[in-house]
């Protein structure tokens, strides 16, 4: 554990499937390359047309879902703060988006037994960000712009790109959850 | 009664427009202080680097004047009467518009929607603000500002026990929402209970716990007692920052307690995050304005 914490695992966005496989629970990493934030709101619209169309918009297929919602611009960043919002939160609508493509999602939380069910079933993972590092984190996003739902505000879907965002790895293909570990 | 002790609605609008700023990119002292000595506590642990990131981020936050969290909260304000003041009945009727420009000027996240059944849709400038005020026997005025974001208040609970239920049943109640909820939440936490009152009463004792500065002893020494015996019980599940394992999972837990029915036992904890966002003014009669009262004297 120590070593892993030490030197964190460097993975791109979007993730391989290489890379999900070989990812276990409780393993420090960053995150560098484009991901999707979306949150409560947003995952009702998302689902409604996941069900219209029979596949993922926007370009989503093997995409990861950062569970949050932005402060406005600030201090020459695209967010002034940028954190994980809590995860449960968005289980209703996880295990579907897992099978529909979605290969990882970023929040804070325990997920429930379909989610994790969903996420060995489909080789994907929940990744752990610290709830209220929000200033750090927003420091290590480069760029940000919604590409869906504007009115939803804070909670519209927005294509991010982050560089070395650290994150530790919540839950893994095998199923292993890291608040589960001695 | 002298006029220069009437709380306007003015004064407290002022207040409330100054400190939101502040509040949402400062972490009070007291919480930054003790987030320290955690860490000081912490050995090798996932909660170690927990909290040098929480650390780092208080400094970053408040070089760059940039929001400690990106959920910057339901704004409460809170008025704090005693018998020497007179407050009209419209003192908070400018605190909404207080609030809109405050979060808009701040660059600050607008997280309230106008109806929780019928309309969520955003009111897009974080009012209303939610309002409380209280008559106390301590002379003077004090405003309390508390950004409350909406994990930590998901994780929280209200239980009616039965008087039989006792100590122990408290005990459990309390653990069992750290065992489901603590992770949720944002730790370290500052947890706030409420023992007493009434079914509507008793959420509200719990939230004002968290206003007491943190590393501040109760008053009542059973209370010390109980706090301690809490606090201890919760941070030797060895959950640990951000639940992912180590020393301190709660800063503090602040009890309140109170009289109440024969056949109650009523019991409310209200998780507060590491970003425990609050400031608390004392009304100056000579000014007429509201000044913020530093954390960590209660001064």
């Amino acid at each position: 554990m120590a070593d892993s914490m030490n030197s964190p695992l460097a993975l791109e966005l979007p993730l391989s499937r290489e890379a999900l496989a070989s990812l276990r629970a409780g393993d420090a990493c960053t995150l560098s390359g484009a991901m999707y934030t979306l949150r409560d709101a947003g995952h009702m619209r998302l689902l409604d047309e996941l069900h219209e169309r029979g596949c993922l918009p926007y370009d989503l297929e093997g995409a990861t879902i950062f569970y949050a919602g932005p402060t406005p611009p600030a201090a020459g960043r695209p967010f002034g703060a940028v954190g994980p919002t809590t995860a449960s939160r968005m289980d209703f609508a996880a295990p579907e988006l897992h099978r529909a493509g979605i290969a990882a999602t970023v929040g804070k939380g325990v997920r429930n037994q379909a989610v994790i069910d969903a996420c060995v079933e489909t080789s994907s993972v929940y990744f752990v960000a610290t709830g209220g590092a929000a200033a750090l984190l927003a420091q290590r996003v480069e760029s940000g712009e919604v590409v869906a739902y504007d009115d939803l505000g804070t909670e519209a879907l927005r294509r991010i790109v982050v560089r070395d965002f650290p994150v530790f790895v919540g839950v893994d293909v095998k199923g292993s959850c890291i608040y589960d570990l001695e | 009664m002298d006029t220069t002790k009437l709380i306007t609605k003015q004064a407290v609008a002022k207040a409330v427009y100054e400190a939101i700023p502040n509040v949402a990119c400062v972490l009070p002292c007291d919480v930054k202080r003790s987030l320290a000595e955690a860490r000081k506590a912490e050995g090798e642990s996932r909660g170690a680097l927990v909290l040098d990131q929480l650390l780092e981020n208080a400094e970053i936050a408040e070089r760059d004047c940039v929001p400690i969290c990106q959920d910057t909260g339901t704004c409460w304000v809170c008025l704090e009467a005693g018998p020497d003041v007179l407050v009209p009945g419209d003192v908070f009727a400018e605190t909404d518009d207080a609030v809109a420009r405050a979060y808009s000027e701040a660059l600050l996240r607008k997280s309230v929607v106008r109806d929780a059944f019928f309309d969520r849709t955003n009111t897009g400038d974080n009012t209303p603000a939610f309002t409380d005020i209280h008559f106390s026997e301590k002379a003077g005025c004090r405003l309390h500002v508390l950004l409350k974001g909406g994990g930590s208040d998901n994780a929280s609970r209200v239980v009616m026990l039965p008087p039989g239920a006792g100590k122990q049943g408290i005990l459990n109640e309390v653990m069992d929402c750290v065992r489901h909820k603590a992770a949720n939440a944002c730790p370290p936490l500052v947890i706030g209970v409420g023992i007493g009152g009434t079914f509507d009463k008793v959420a509200g004792m719990a939230k004002s716990a968290l206003l007491r500065p943190v590393g501040s002893s109760a008053k009542d020494e059973r209370t010390v007692e109980l706090e301690n015996e809490l606090l201890d019980m919760v941070n030797v599940t060895g959950m640990g920052p951000g639940a992912l394992g180590g020393k301190t999972l709660a800063l503090a837990v602040h009890v309140n307690t109170a009289p109440c029915h024969i056949a109650a036992l009523p019991l409310a904890i209200n998780m507060g995050c590491s970003a425990m966002r609050r400031a608390t003014f004392e009304f100056n009669a000579q000014t007429g304005e509201f000044e913020r009262v530093d954390t960590e004297t209660g001064e």
